[in-house]
């Protein structure tokens, strides 16, 4: 390793080789790295997109009755929004970003199984994410229904629901693919001696992941579909007035929809478990315990959906067995944050800012799985149901949670990616308005939604009118918060990052910053007596 | 890598494959100038599932794969009977 250190002789990915130059060399390459990377940007321009849908749907909510604009367009922002975030940015978030670029790396592996599948999964994902935009000006108007596409609204309405539902159901085929390709690159790939359980955590997490994209996806491809065949076909498969039923599209939606938040949460998870060992210097604590609550979580997970659907006129024995299983599927998450926090216990805690962003993961995280609980539970639900709580408990979860762990991630994985450092003091500060903008903004929407402000109204009585505001000023400051974090990382070149800036174990800290296209001079073998972790 | 060994599959075999799935698709179409009433729906899902059992075990290899693919379809199988099953806590007890 140290002789690696001194030379490097084979050129990094971001060097062009191939047969093409410029942008063109990007949008060829079947490098895992590369494709990562260029997930990131086309993520970014999404995220952006919608950060700024939200704010102006806050814009609107500063004071009651219309300011702005009207229902029918409100109805259409949080629709978009809700499709930006969800399918665009947070479904293939951390695991088609940092999974492309931090996965093969860290199992020992040149690329991924299917290099030319994972290029293909890219334009799959940029042809998705242009149907669902698209369906924005074409038609007679943007979608109303929401992001879950209810039925028998979603039948009836007359707004362009059929291209936002393509849209999804393509975005759905990038996302099975890359689940495909993650498995058998786990199971094929590894380097020498590094059995499964001797696997990084982050890569583990992928690969419970990958299961759930895999098996749970086509649901709602098919479900869509569905959708789509009612609306041109007159098929009654969800509107009463045909003879359907609009429970049997809730129960659809959600066997998929809620298994997409483990896609989402545990790659997040797994990114917090490398860097807490990585800036605590400590062995991680419990690592079979975090690999199996990763699988135990996709697995139960897989039967919690019908949570979302305790007022939808479902029996009560389904409701109080989903209430159970949602209460179980808290354990394996709280195993997650017991073990964090004990591997720090006694570490050398070095607070850096990847380790700041973990810390709000885990504030944030909490916040968003303990309100989860209040969610669960059978009686609390039916008061807050629909309103602002659920609100900001996702957001919570999906923000709080999956955003600041993505924020993690690029902060701990920049130096790696771009062979360059930022500047800490910046990150630290755009941390803070993050974390502080971000309480501000959803915070205040659990307390207006237990008082009974409903979620998804473009009006709302006097009485909410502070706890709007204050999740208005909220924004604000998160919008900051975004822009000082993107402008430290990408506007100016920082100074020539190390191979290991951070001490870190896993394989990618071992290989060149930026790494050589093949990843390694020398392919690792993983010894008997090594494990991944090897701190004190 | 070096442990595993490719299986070919004589051609024979998968003539008799082929003739068995057209058999099974006859019987789906016959089956449905009877009148099973309540039935009608399993008689037709069970036919399917016999002639995907087939797909899967001959066609996809799955009869000379390592024991991983069988754990891996026993799997999909458990979660989607499962699936059925908490679904119709809900249809049954309505």
């Amino acid at each position: 390793m140290t002789e690696e250190k001194t030379h490097h002789p084979e050129p990094s990915y971001l060097v062009n080789t191939g047969k093409y130059k410029g942008l063109m060399s990007w949008l060829t390459s079947t490098d895992h790295k590369r494709i990562g990377i260029m997930y990131m940007y086309a993520m970014m321009v999404f995220f952006i997109v919608g950060v700024l849908l939200g704010e102006i749907m806050r814009l609107e909510l500063f004071r009651p009755g219309q300011q702005f604009y009207g229902p029918q367009t409100y109805n259409g922002l949080f629709t978009i929004h809700g499709i930006i975030m969800i399918f665009t940015v947070v479904i293939p978030g951390l695991a088609a970003v940092f999974g492309n670029f931090s996965m093969p790396i860290m199992i020992g592996a040149k690329d991924v199984a299917f290099p030319r599948l994972n290029l293909f999964s890219f334009y799959l994902y940029i042809l998705g994410a242009g149907i669902a935009l698209t369906s924005q000006f074409l038609g007679n108007g943007p979608p109303d229904t929401g992001w879950t596409f209810y039925a028998p609204y979603s039948i009836q309405t007359h707004t362009n629901v059929v291209a936002a539902v393509f849209g999804a159901f393509v975005l759905g085929f990038s996302s099975i693919l890359t689940g495909l390709n993650f498995i058998v690159t786990m199971h094929r790939m590894r380097a020498p001696g590094m059995t499964f359980f001797k696997m990084p955590l982050f890569p583990w997490s992928l690969y419970a992941t990958a299961w759930i994209q895999v098996l749970a996806t086509p649901i709602v491809g098919i479900t869509l579909l569905m959708v789509v065949a009612e609306r041109w076909f007159r098929i009654g498969f969800f509107d009463p007035s045909l003879g359907g039923d609009p429970v049997l599209y809730q129960h659809l939606f959600w066997i998929y929809s809620h298994p997409a938040v483990y896609i989402m949460i545990l790659p997040a998870m797994g990114v917090i478990t490398e860097i807490i060992p990585t800036f605590a210097q400590r062995k991680v604590f419990g690592y079979k315990a975090i690999a199996v609550s990763s699988l135990a979580i996709a697995l139960v997970g897989y039967f919690v959906w019908a949570h979302h659907m305790y007022t939808s006129g479902m029996s009560p024995t389904a409701r109080w067995i989903f209430s159970l299983l949602t209460f179980l599927v808290a354990v394996p998450s709280a195993i997650k944050v017991f073990n964090w926090v004990t591997t720090m216990y006694r570490g050398s805690i070095d607070l850096k800012p990847p380790f700041l962003f973990a810390l709000g993961f885990i504030f944030l995280f909490m916040i968003g799985g303990m309100t989860g609980l209040t969610l669960g539970a059978l009686a609390t639900n039916v008061h807050v149901h629909d309103t602002a709580y659920v609100v900001a408990h996702f957001h919570y979860i999906v923000f709080g949670g999956v955003g600041f762990a993505f924020f993690a991630a690029i902060h701990y994985w920049y130096p790696k990616m771009f062979g360059r450092m930022y500047n800490f003091k910046r990150a630290n500060w755009a941390f803070g308005f993050l974390f502080i903008g971000f309480n501000l903004l959803y915070f205040p929407q659990f307390i207006i939604g237990i008082q009974g402000m409903p979620r998804r109204y473009f009006d709302y009585l006097p009485q909410f009118t502070l706890g709007m505001q204050l999740s208005f000023f909220g924004g604000i400051l998160l919008l900051i918060g975004i822009i000082l974090m993107l402008t430290n990382l990408f506007s100016k070149k920082g100074a020539k990052a190390p191979d290991n800036p951070w001490g870190g174990r896993t394989y990618e800290w071992t290989i060149p910053s930026p790494p050589p296209l093949e990843n390694f001079e020398v392919m690792p073998v993983m010894g008997p007596d090594e494990t991944p972790y090897d701190y004190k | 890598m070096s442990t595993e060994t490719v299986h070919i599959t004589p051609y024979r075999t998968y003539a008799w494959v082929l003739i068995a799935l057209l058999t099974f698709t006859f019987l789906t179409i016959t089956v449905t100038w009877i009148d099973l009433s309540a039935l009608t729906v399993f008689v037709a899902l069970t036919i399917a599932t016999i002639k995907a059992g087939v797909v899967l075990t001959y066609f996809m290899h799955l009869k000379f794969e390592s024991s991983l693919f069988r754990v891996f379809v026993i799997m999909v199988l458990a979660i989607y009977v499962l699936v059925i099953l908490f679904t119709l806590s809900d249809y049954l007890f309505r």
